[in-house]
C-alpha cells in the first residue's frame, strides 16, 4: 500500500445508498453487465500502479452507448460517483475506483468499426487496443502512430484521457495530434462528438480538452483517428557514448542540423545492462549511455539523413555507431529499449516508474541530481530516456517486502518531480497525474491555476462526480502537502491557513 | 526589436474593467478585427506587450510575448534555420504571436506539418478575475493539468488575454519546388494521398480554378526525386515564394477582387469542391475551401455539415448570419461553462465567437 491516504476526506463526502442504486442498475444493464460480489469487484480493485488499491462499490459492464448514458443519468440523479475505465494500464492509478463509486469498464466496447483507406481514418470504440488499430489498418499499408510501450494491451480511449505518448512523438505528435473526433457522454447522460473528420471544426477546441483530462470531464465512447502510411524506407543506428552528456548534447546536434529523427531514445549504462541481459538485443554494455535513432522517409531521404547524422554522433564523441543490417536487426535494437521496463523488473523486485519531461539540455544535471538523491535514499534508478521530445522515465528499484522502501521510492519519486519542475519541466509527460502525481501538482501550479482547472471541470461536471480525487488537487490538499511554490513573488494558497 | 513587459498594466487594465464592468476588446496589430463577430469593447491593447523571451533552437521551442510581431519571430527563426510550420497568415503583413494563436489560424502547410492548435505548448493567460496563469510550458510533452493552453487557442479571446506563448517549431526544409498542373479541383485530395504514399514531400497544395499548384519541401534529394516523379511545370522560386505568401495572407487574386463575402469551408478529405458554390480556391488538398460569393447562409452550412465540415464566413457580414457555424446544444452550455469558468463577468471580447450563447 502507498505511503500516503489516496482519498482525501472531501474526495470521499458522496452518500449513497448501494441497495436502490444495485436496483436501478439491473434495470438498466444485462445480468453480466453489472458486479455487485467482492471477488468479481476484486478484479477492478488497481490498474498499472498495482501499489495502490481500492475496491469499487459497483463494477457496471455496459455494451452500448445507450447503456452508458443510462448508467450516467442514473449517477447523476443518485450523486453517485463513476470512474471510467479502459484497458486498467495507467500508470498514474488514473481509473483506481472510488470507494463510493461505480467503476464504468468499457472492456465491451471493442470493435474497429470502421477503417477508411482511401481517407486514412479508423472509427473505432473506446475499449479497442492501441496496437489493434494498426494491425487492422496494416493490410492497406497504414497504421496509427501514437504508440506507448503498454499499446498491445492499452485501449484508445485510455490513451485519449491520458494523451499518451510513445516513442516517436516527436516527428509525430502525441494522441491529440492523432485524433479527429471522439464522441462524449457528459456525466448527465448527454451525448455530443467533439471534433471531425476535417482538421478543425467551430467554436472552443474541446478535442484538445478532452486529451489527457483523465476521465474528469465526460466517458468517451467512440474515437476517430487519423492514420497514417507506413514510412517507404526505415533505418534504424545506435550510438555508445561513454557520457551521458555527451548524447546530450550528440541529440541536440542532430536537431540543430535540421533532422527530426522518427524515433531517438537514450537508456544509461544500468537500464543497458538490464534490456541486454533480458533480450539480449546486441547493446554495448561498455558505455554509458546509448542512443536509438530511428530515420523515415523516401530512400533519397533517409540516405542523406543517415549521412548527417552519423556525422554528428562522430563529432560529439560517440565511441560506437552500428546501423542494422535489416529489418531483423532494427527490430532487435528497438526490442531492448521497448523491454526496458520489464527488463528491469526482473533485476529488482519493484519498482517505480516516473514520468518527468525536462528541457533537454538539463538531461545531465538532472541525472546528475538523481543519482545523488537516489544515494541519498539507498536506492538505485535506472534511466530510459525519450530523447527526442526530452521526457524521461527513471525507474526506481526496491522491495516492497524490506520496511521503508516504498516509503523511500515514493519519497525519492517525489523529488525527482519537483527537480523536473525546477528545471523548467513537468511532473509528467505522458503518465497523467491520476491519484499517483496529484500533489506535486501543488508544486506545478499556484491557486489561481489550480482553482481555473476546478471550473473547467465544474463547466462539464458540476457535481465533481467524475473520477473524483484525480488529477487536479483540492488546495487543502496542496495546503497540508505544504509546498510552497512562490508564482509571482507570491506566496501560493495564501487564503488558507499554515500550521 | 523592441522588448517590454506590460503584464502589470494589462492586469490593472483588467482588475479596472472588471470593478467598473466594462468589457474589453484585445487588440494586438488589429490584423484580424474583420474576423469573428462585431466586438464593441474598448480596447485592451496587448500590442506594446513584446519581445521573444526565449528561444532555443536545440530543443524546437519559442517563447515570445503576445504583442510581438510575427514578422520578427520568423526573422529569427529564419536565422537558425527553423520556422513557424504551420505558416500563420499575417493580414495586411501583420500579425503579432498573441494574435495568430488567438485566431488559430493556419496557412498552406497545415495539412502536411500541423496546425497552431498541434504547435502550441503553453501559454501565460490573464482571465476576467485579472489572474495571470501559466499553463503548459516549454516541453514537448506535458499532461499535468488540462489543456488550457489548446483550448484558448483559436478561443479568439472570448476566455482570456494571451500574455504569451510557447510554441514548437521546426526546422525549415533543405530545398522547395513549386509545381503547377493541368489537373481539375476534384483531384487535389487524390493527387495529394498519391504522392504522399510514395514519399513525396508535399507541403502543399491548392486549385486556383483552372490550375492545381503544389509545393515540395524537403531534404535536396527527395524534392528533385518528387519534381521528376510528379512533373508539370516547376515556379521560378521568387514567383513560387511570392504565391505562397499570397494564398497565407489573402493577397492572392482571388481574395481581392469583388466584394462579395468570403466564405471558410473546413472539410473532410476527399469531398468534391464542385459540391459548393464558386468562385473558390482551393487549399490544403480541399480540405479548406474559399468561396467567395453571396449565398444562402444556412444552405452552405447545411451542404457542408452534410458533407461532415463547416462553414465559417470569414470576411464580410451578412445580415442576421453569425461568422461561425452554430454548435449542437451539448457544446453550446459547454461553451458558456467554460466562458463562466475563465471571464465570469464576460469582459473579454464580448459576442466575437457565440453571441447568442452570450446572453444568459
Amino acid at each position: 500500500m502507498p505511503a500516503h491516504a489516496l482519498f482525501r476526506p472531501e474526495d470521499t463526502r458522496f452518500e449513497v445508498d448501494v441497495d436502490p442504486l444495485i436496483a436501478a442498475l439491473r434495470a438498466i444493464l444485462p445480468d453480466e453487465g453489472l458486479i455487485v460480489h467482492e471477488a468479481g469487484r476484486r478484479a477492478y480493485e488497481c490498474d498499472g500502479l498495482s501499489a495502490y488499491k481500492q475496491l469499487p462499490l459497483l463494477v457496471v459492464v455496459p455494451e452500448t452507448i445507450e447503456q452508458v448514458q443510462a448508467v450516467l443519468r442514473l449517477c447523476h440523479e443518485a450523486g453517485v460517483p463513476v470512474v471510467t475505465r479502459g484497458s486498467g494500464t495507467s500508470l498514474s492509478g488514473g481509473s483506481l475506483p472510488h470507494p463510493q463509486g461505480v467503476l464504468l469498464a468499457m472492456g465491451k466496447f471493442n470493435r474497429i468499426s470502421h477503417i477508411d483507406p482511401e481517407r486514412r481514418i479508423a472509427r473505432v470504440q473506446p475499449g479497442v487496443r492501441n496496437l489493434a488499430i494498426s494491425e487492422a489498418a496494416a493490410q492497406h499499408g497504414l497504421y496509427y502512430a501514437p504508440d506507448p510501450s503498454s499499446q498491445i494491451a492499452c485501449s484508445i480511449g485510455g490513451n485519449v484521457g491520458e494523451n499518451a505518448g510513445g516513442v516517436h512523438c516527436l516527428k509525430y505528435g502525441l494522441t491529440v495530434h492523432n485524433v479527429l473526433a471522439v464522441r462524449m457522454i457528459t456525466m448527465d447522460g448527454e451525448a455530443t462528438t467533439i471534433g471531425s473528420e476535417a482538421l478543425d471544426s467551430p467554436g472552443l477546441d474541446l478535442l484538445a480538452l478532452m486529451h489527457g483530462s483523465e476521465g474528469m470531464l465526460g466517458v468517451i465512447v467512440e474515437v476517430t483517428v487519423r492514420l497514417l502510411p507506413n514510412p517507404l524506407t526505415k533505418q534504424v543506428l545506435m550510438a555508445s557514448f561513454d557520457d551521458v552528456e555527451h548524447g546530450g548534447h550528440a541529440v541536440a546536434g542532430i536537431i540543430a542540423r535540421g533532422i527530426i529523427p522518427g524515433g531517438l531514445e537514450m537508456m544509461d549504462g544500468a537500464a543497458i545492462q538490464a534490456a541486454e541481459d533480458f533480450v539480449q538485443a546486441g547493446y554495448d554494455t561498455a558505455a554509458a549511455a546509448i542512443l536509438i535513432c530511428e530515420l523515415d522517409g523516401s530512400a533519397a531521404e533517409v540516405a542523406d539523413q543517415m549521412e548527417t547524422v552519423q556525422a554528428c554522433l562522430r563529432e560529439h564523441g560517440a565511441t560506437r555507431i552500428q546501423v542494422a543490417a535489416d529489418d531483423q536487426e532494427k527490430a532487435r535494437f528497438w526490442a531492448g529499449r521497448k523491454a526496458a521496463f520489464p527488463a528491469v523488473g526482473r533485476i529488482s523486485p519493484d519498482y517505480y516508474c516516473m514520468d518527468g519531461t525536462i528541457p533537454r539540455k538539463q538531461l545531465a544535471r538532472v541525472l546528475r541530481r538523481i543519482s545523488e538523491m537516489s544515494a541519498e535514499e539507498s536506492l538505485e534508478t535506472v534511466n530510459v530516456f525519450h530523447a527526442g521530445d526530452g521526457n524521461l522515465h527513471p525507474l526506481i528499484l526496491f522491495d516492497g517486502n524490506q520496511p521503508g522502501q516504498l516509503e523511500a521510492a515514493e519519497r525519492l519519486g517525489s523529488r525527482i518531480l519537483q527537480l523536473c519542475v525546477e528545471v523548467g519541466g513537468t511532473v509528467t509527460g505522458e503518465h497523467g497525474v491520476g491519484v499517483e502525481k496529484i500533489n506535486e501538482m501543488c508544486v506545478q501550479f499556484a491557486t489561481a491555476e489550480i482553482e481555473q482547472f476546478h471550473a473547467i471541470k465544474y463547466a462539464f461536471d458540476p457535481d465533481g462526480l467524475l473520477n473524483p480525487g484525480k488529477a487536479i488537487p483540492t488546495l487543502n490538499r496542496c495546503a497540508e502537502f505544504g509546498h510552497l511554490h512562490v508564482h509571482n513573488g507570491e506566496l501560493p494558497h495564501p487564503e488558507l491557513e499554515r500550521l | 526589436m523592441s522588448a517590454q513587459d506590460l503584464s502589470e498594466s494589462l492586469r490593472e487594465q483588467v482588475a479596472g474593467a472588471r470593478a467598473e464592468a466594462r468589457s474589453l476588446r484585445i487588440v494586438g496589430t488589429d490584423s484580424k478585427a474583420f474576423y469573428g463577430n462585431p466586438v464593441d469593447a474598448a480596447p485592451l491593447a496587448v500590442g506594446g506587450h513584446t519581445g521573444i523571451t526565449n528561444y532555443e533552437p536545440t530543443e524546437l521551442v519559442l517563447t515570445a510575448r503576445a504583442g510581438t510581431p510575427l514578422g520578427e519571430v520568423e526573422t529569427a527563426l529564419a536565422d537558425k534555420g527553423q520556422m513557424l510550420p504551420f505558416e500563420p497568415p499575417q493580414f495586411a503583413g501583420k500579425g503579432s504571436v498573441g494574435g495568430a494563436v488567438a485566431a488559430g489560424l493556419s496557412g498552406p502547410r497545415r495539412p502536411y506539418a500541423g496546425s497552431v492548435r498541434d504547435m502550441v505548448l503553453g501559454l501565460k493567460l490573464l482571465n476576467g478575475r485579472a489572474e495571470v496563469m501559466q499553463f503548459g510550458g516549454e516541453v514537448m510533452k506535458n499532461v499535468a493539468g488540462y489543456d488550457a493552453s489548446r483550448l484558448n487557442t483559436g478561443a479568439l479571446g472570448t476566455l482570456g488575454a494571451i500574455l504569451e506563448v510557447s510554441l514548437k517549431v521546426l526546422p525549415r526544409p533543405q530545398a522547395d519546388a513549386t509545381l503547377v498542373l493541368e489537373r481539375p479541383a476534384s483531384e487535389c485530395y487524390a493527387a495529394s494521398e498519391t504522392w504522399l504514399r510514395a514519399g513525396r514531400p508535399v507541403s502543399a497544395l491548392i486549385h486556383d480554378g483552372t490550375r492545381m499548384i503544389v509545393r515540395l519541401s524537403g531534404t535536396h534529394s527527395a524534392v528533385s526525386d518528387a519534381v521528376q516523379d510528379i512533373g508539370g511545370e516547376a515556379m521560378a522560386a521568387d514567383a513560387a515564394a511570392a504565391l505562397w505568401t499570397s494564398v497565407r495572407d489573402h493577397t492572392h487574386p482571388f481574395f481581392a477582387e469583388g466584394d462579395a463575402p468570403l466564405w471558410r469551408l473546413s472539410l473532410p478529405p476527399g469531398v468534391d469542391p464542385a459540391s459548393f458554390p464558386g468562385p473558390q480556391l482551393v487549399d490544403w488538398a480541399g480540405q479548406q475551401i474559399w468561396v467567395r460569393a453571396v449565398v444562402d447562409a444556412a444552405q452552405l452550412r447545411e451542404a457542408a455539415a452534410n458533407a461532415g465540415g463547416s462553414a465559417t464566413l470569414f470576411h464580410g457580414r451578412q445580415a442576421g448570419v453569425g461568422a461561425f457555424h452554430p454548435l449542437d446544444p451539448v457544446k453550446a452550455r459547454l461553451y458558456q461553462g467554460l466562458k463562466d469558468a475563465f471571464d465570469p463577468d464576460g469582459i473579454f471580447n464580448p459576442g466575437r465567437l457565440y453571441p447568442a450563447l452570450e446572453e444568459h
